[in-house]
C-alpha cells in the first residue's frame, strides 16, 4: 500500500487550498529553475529512467515520446497539447488534478515543454468539464500575475499555457483527432506517419501527453527516478491514480502505488465489493474500452500494465468498474456498445457502420432474441472491425465485446434458450387455442 | 456516429450577434491562438453563443463562421459534430443531462431516466408544455465514482438518487436552484470514500 510520504496528488480531494500559496505550501514551484538549469537532455533522461508510461490508456513511456521531437528547431515553433478530454466510460482521475491541484499540472507542463523546446502548450479539456476548465484557468492566471507562465518568467523560460476546450466527442481524446479539434475542425484522427512529432498541431512538431502524465513530472524530477522505480515492478513502476466506479461500498478515486492487488485496491478503498466477494460477476479493470474479466479470475490479478494482459484484457486508465450479480451482464456491455456506436466519429467505414452493428445486435442478445450461432457471428465481426480502422476507437468497441463472448458466452446462451423456450410455450398454447 | 441536423427554419431565428461583453470576450479568445490560427477558437465561440441563445441558431453559425472568415459549411460541420451543442431549444429553467454510461448505469441511472420521463417529458430533447424543462441522455460526463450524475448547464449533481433528483428538477423549475448544493447530493466532498476519515485530513 502506498505511502503517505510517496504520495504525489496531496489535494486530491480538495479539502486544502487549491490557490498558489496553497500549492507551494505543498512543495510545487519549489526551484523549478534548478530543474531546468539541469538542461533538456537530463530531463529527458531521467523521466525515461523513472519508466513513466503514459497515463492515458495506450502506456507508451513519455521520456521516450519526448525524445521523438526535434533536438533543434528547423524554424516551425514546437507544441506541448496537454489532452485532459477525459470521456472513456469509468475514468474520472484528470477531473481531480484540473479542479483541486491545478498547480501540479501546469509546473509539468513548463518542465515538459522546456523538454521539448516549446514555449507554448495547449490543455485541451472535455467541453463537459466547465467547473474544472474555470479552476484551471484560475490558476493559469495565477501564475501569470506571479511570473510563473509568460514571456519573462522567475525560471528565465518563456512559457504561455493555452487553455481550449471541446464539446462532446469522445474521439477527440486520440491525439491527431484531437489536433484536428484544436486546429477548429471536426475531431476526426489523422492517418500516421506522419507523426505528430513531426507535422503537429498546425503543422508543426508536437508532443501530446495525458493531464495524470505531466501532472506527475515535477515530483519525479524533484526526488528522481529511483524514488519512482522503487515502487511498483519492472515495466510498471510508479503511482497511479485509480478510480473504482459500480458495485462496491463506497466507490473513490485514489492514489495507489501499480502493482497492488485487485483485492486489496477493492478491500482498503473501496469498502469491498457490494455484497461480498462471492458476489462479484465481471469487471471492467481499465476503463471502457478494456476487455471484461470474469469476477473469479479478477481477485488476485496484479493492477498494473503486465499484469492486465495475463488475464488477456488491459489496464487502460486505471479506471476499474465493478459488476456484482444481481447486473445484467449483456445489457452492460451492449451500453458500452451504443457509447461506442454515439461516438464513432464515421470516418472509417468498419467503426461506422461495424459499431452500430454490434450495438443492434447486443440490443437482441439483451432479450434473447437471437440465434446461437450470431453469437460466433459477433465475435467474427469485432475482428474484423478491430485493425482495421485509423484509430484505435474500432479497436476500443471490438474489446469489451470480445471479452463478453470470451467469458460469458454461457449465459448469452441461456438468454437465447429461456427467449426460444418461452417463444415456442407460446406458440403451443396458441395452437391449442386455434384447436 | 450520431446523425444531427439543424433545427426546423420556422423556428430558426432571422438574425444573431454576440453581445457587446461577448464580442469582447471573442476577440480577446481568438487572439490566444498564434497567428492566423483564428479558426481554433469556433468550438469555444459557438459556446458562448449557446450559452447567450440558449442553443445553436443557423444565424449564429453563419455569424461565427463570418468573425472568423471561414466557410459557413466549416462551422456547420462543427456545430452539427460535437453533441455539446444544442440544436434546438432546450428548457429554460433547467436541461437535465443524465448521465446513462455503464457506470451510472449500474448505480441506477435508469431510474433517474424514469423520473425525467415522468416529471419533464416522456421523449428526450423535448420541452415540457411550459418550455422551462427539458431533459437527455448523454453518454459519460467523467464522475463516475460519484454515480449516478446529472449535469445541468454548467454544474454537475452527483450520488443522486431517484428521490433527490426530483427535488432537484423542483427546486430548477421554482428558481430556486441556489439552494442546492452543487457536487455530491450525499455528503461526501468529492471523490474520497465516503467512510475515510484518515483520507479527509491527509488529502
Amino acid at each position: 500500500m502506498l505511502a503517505d510520504k510517496n504520495r504525489i496528488f496531496t489535494n486530491l480531494y480538495g479539502f486544502k487550498d487549491k490557490s498558489i500559496k496553497g500549492a507551494i505550501a505543498r512543495g510545487c514551484w519549489d526551484n523549478t529553475k534548478a530543474i531546468l538549469a539541469k538542461g533538456r537532455d537530463w530531463i529527458i533522461d531521467e523521466i525515461k529512467a523513472s519508466g513513466l508510461r503514459g497515463r492515458g490508456g495506450a502506456g507508451f513511456p513519455t521520456g521516450v515520446k519526448w525524445s521523438f521531437m526535434p533536438k533543434k528547431s528547423d524554424g516551425r515553433p514546437h507544441y506541448l497539447v496537454v489532452n485532459a478530454d477525459e470521456s472513456e466510460p469509468g475514468t474520472c482521475k484528470d477531473r481531480e488534478i484540473l479542479r483541486h491541484d491545478p498547480h501540479i499540472l501546469i509546473e509539468g507542463c513548463v518542465i515538459a515543454t522546456f523538454a521539448i523546446g516549446a514555449h507554448t502548450a495547449f490543455i485541451y479539456v472535455r467541453g463537459e468539464f466547465i467547473r474544472e476548465r474555470e479552476a484551471l484557468e484560475a490558476a493559469i492566471d495565477e501564475c501569470y500575475e506571479s511570473n510563473l507562465l509568460g514571456k519573462k518568467t522567475a525560471y528565465g523560460y518563456a512559457c504561455d499555457i493555452v487553455v481550449h476546450h471541446g464539446a462532446g466527442a469522445y474521439v477527440c481524446g486520440e491525439e491527431t483527432a484531437l489536433l484536428e479539434s484544436l486546429e477548429g475542425k471536426k475531431g476526426q484522427p489523422r492517418l500516421k506517419p506522419p507523426f505528430p512529432a513531426n507535422i503537429g498541431l498546425y503543422g508543426c512538431p508536437t508532443t501530446v501527453n495525458n493531464v495524470e502524465s505531466i501532472a506527475v513530472v515535477p515530483t519525479v524530477l524533484r526526488r528522481g527516478a529511483s524514488w519512482f522505480v522503487s515502487m511498483g515492478r519492472p515495466n510498471n513502476f510508479g503511482t497511479k491514480l485509480f478510480m473504482i466506479s459500480g458495485h462496491v461500498n463506497t466507490p473513490c478515486t485514489i492514489e495507489e502505488e501499480l502493482g497492488i492487488t485487485f483485492r486489496e485496491l477493492i478491500e482498503k478503498h473501496a469498502g469491498g465489493v457490494r455484497g461480498g466477494w462471492d458476489n462479484l460477476l465481471a469487471v471492467v479493470p481499465g476503463g471502457a474500452s478494456c476487455p471484461v474479466v470474469h469476477g473469479k479470475d479478477m481477485e488476485n490479478v496484479i493492477m498494473d500494465f503486465d499484469g492486465l494482459k495475463e488475464v488477456r484484457s488491459s489496464f487502460g486508465t486505471g479506471g476499474v468498474i465493478v459488476m456484482d450479480k444481481s447486473t445484467d451482464i449483456i445489457k452492460a456491455i451492449w451500453r458500452l456498445s451504443v457509447f461506442f456506436k454515439h461516438e464513432s466519429c464515421g470516418q472509417c467505414t468498419p467503426c461506422r457502420e461495424g459499431t452500430g452493428w454490434m450495438m443492434r445486435l447486443l440490443a437482441r442478445m439483451v432479450e434473447g432474441r437471437a440465434q446461437k450461432h450470431e453469437i460466433d457471428l459477433l465475435f467474427e465481426v469485432s475482428k474484423q472491425i478491430e485493425g482495421s480502422t485509423i484509430c484505435a476507437l474500432g479497436d476500443a468497441a471490438a474489446w469489451p465485446v470480445q471479452g463478453l463472448i470470451r467469458n460469458f458466452r454461457i449465459a448469452i446462451e441461456k438468454r437465447i434458450e429461456a427467449y426460444t423456450y418461452a417463444a415456442s410455450q407460446q406458440e403451443h398454447c396458441l395452437t391449442e387455442a386455434a384447436e | 456516429m450520431s446523425i444531427r441536423r439543424l433545427a426546423h427554419e420556422s423556428i430558426q431565428p432571422r438574425a444573431f450577434s454576440f453581445t457587446a461583453d461577448n464580442l469582447f470576450w471573442a476577440e480577446k479568445t481568438i487572439a490566444r491562438y498564434p497567428e492566423g490560427r483564428g479558426h481554433s477558437a469556433v468550438i469555444p465561440l459557438l459556446m458562448r453563443a449557446q450559452e447567450q441563445e440558449g442553443w445553436v441558431t443557423k444565424a449564429s453559425i453563419k455569424y461565427i463562421a463570418d468573425i472568423l472568415s471561414m466557410p459557413y459549411i466549416r462551422a456547420l460541420e462543427i456545430a452539427t459534430f460535437y453533441t455539446q451543442f444544442q440544436l434546438k431549444p432546450v428548457g429554460r429553467k433547467a436541461h437535465v443531462q443524465i448521465c446513462g454510461t455503464t457506470p451510472c448505469m449500474l448505480r441506477g441511472a435508469e431510474n433517474l431516466k424514469a423520473v425525467c420521463r415522468r416529471r419533464i417529458h416522456s421523449e428526450p430533447l423535448e420541452t415540457n408544455m411550459a418550455g422551462t424543462l427539458s431533459w437527455e441522455e448523454v453518454e459519460c460526463l467523467g464522475a463516475c465514482v460519484n454515480a449516478p450524475m446529472i449535469m445541468i448547464f454548467k454544474d454537475t449533481y452527483e450520488d443522486l438518487t431517484e428521490e433527490r433528483l426530483e427535488e432537484i428538477i423542483d427546486a430548477f423549475e421554482e428558481g430556486r436552484e441556489s439552494s442546492i448544493p452543487v457536487g455530491p447530493q450525499n455528503g461526501r466532498h468529492s471523490s474520497e470514500p465516503i467512510a475515510s476519515v484518515s483520507l479527509r485530513k491527509l488529502l
